[in-house]
């Protein structure tokens, strides 16, 4: 399978990188609120079980993709093609 | 209780990670307050044998991909680190290290890009808030020190909570002093150690201020401590 992570700084924390880019759009000329920045990161997973794919996704989350302290995550799986 | 010129000083480690940039100012700075550093590499499994003390260097091991330190946690040493730090061995990370140990969940909190997103390169007025632990004893009434900083990611955070618990219990040992703070940290946070009190990580670099010629010598107050700490525990009956 493939899974698709999305890291994002919490809600409440400073995102200095989502402040740059909010101030550049405006500088463009794009009227909006906040933006905030974070990451992310496409897997090619060894399994095809949905169930195996996103127990191992969130251990790889919690050990190294994320710092729980200060991120949230999302996993999206898609059956590999 | 003073070594004499033939004792060999405490044994200190300084390990040195892919990307690591300050191992050798530390090594030099350790040895020059009297310490027997070995310098190891970060693919070693074991500590060697008597180790007093681990010092984790600044620098930007595997390039702060991902988060900084969040690679390094994982290298051979560190299991043997941690277990050390677990044991109660004195362990320093300086800058990079400090960003290691809090990826390795050893000290609280977490390291963040500066709020200016630039780079900061200077010498920081500091406030030592504990003169009694392994780290800071030297200080005796100095509780002002001068200490140079250059990171990008040393704004340290965390919640509102875990600062308020942290100030009870005396782990905030280093602070900016005031309108100093120069990566928007959290409670202006410097240095944080762990509850015992045997891990402590801190964003400005003693190992660059062990000399008038650098503008400083305050780092000597610091690394002396915990040289002083080391040549304690190693005499310590095991």
């Amino acid at each position: 399978m493939k899974a698709t992570v999305l890291v994002r700084p919490k809600a409440g924390i400073l995102d200095p990188q989502g402040q740059a880019v909010a101030s550049s759009l405006r500088h463009l000329g794009f009227a909006l609120g906040d933006a905030r920045v974070g990451r992310l990161v496409e897997l090619e997973l060894a399994t095809e079980d949905e169930g195996e794919a996103r127990s191992q996704v969130e251990r790889m989350c919690e050990q190294l993709l994320a710092n729980p302290l200060i991120e949230s995550y999302e996993i999206e799986l898609h059956a590999a093609t | 209780m003073s070594a004499t010129a033939t004792e060999p000083g405490p044994r200190v480690v300084v390990v040195a990670f892919p990307g690591s940039n300050d191992d050798r100012d530390a090594e030099l700075a350790l040895r020059g307050l009297g310490a027997d550093v070995y310098r190891v590499w970060h693919a070693e499994n074991e500590l060697p044998p008597g180790t007093a003390a681990v010092v984790l260097p600044g620098g930007f091991s595997y390039g702060d991909y991902l988060r900084c330190g969040a690679i390094a946690r994982f290298s051979p040493v560190m299991g043997s680190v941690v277990r050390f730090a677990l044991d109660g061995g004195l362990v320093l990370g300086i800058c990079n290290g400090f960003q290691i140990l809090t990826e390795a969940r050893l000290l609280p909190g977490a390291l963040r890009p500066n709020a200016s997103l630039s780079f900061v390169c200077r010498d920081v007025g500091l406030h030592v808030t504990e003169v009694t632990g392994p780290f800071t004893s030297r200080c005796g009434e100095r509780k002002r020190l001068t200490m140079p900083v250059k990171h990008g990611d040393g704004c340290w955070f965390a919640d509102p909570e875990t600062v308020d618990e942290l100030e009870a219990s005396g782990q905030i040992v280093l602070r900016y002093a005031p309108g100093e703070n120069p990566n928007g940290a959290v409670a202006d946070v410097a240095g944080v150690r762990n509850p015992l009190g045997n891990v402590f990580g801190l964003m400005p670099h003693p190992e660059h201020a062990v000399d008038p010629l650098l503008g400083s010598t305050d780092g000597e107050l610091i690394l002396g401590s915990l040289v002083d700490a080391a040549r304690m525990s190693s005499a310590a009956p095991v």
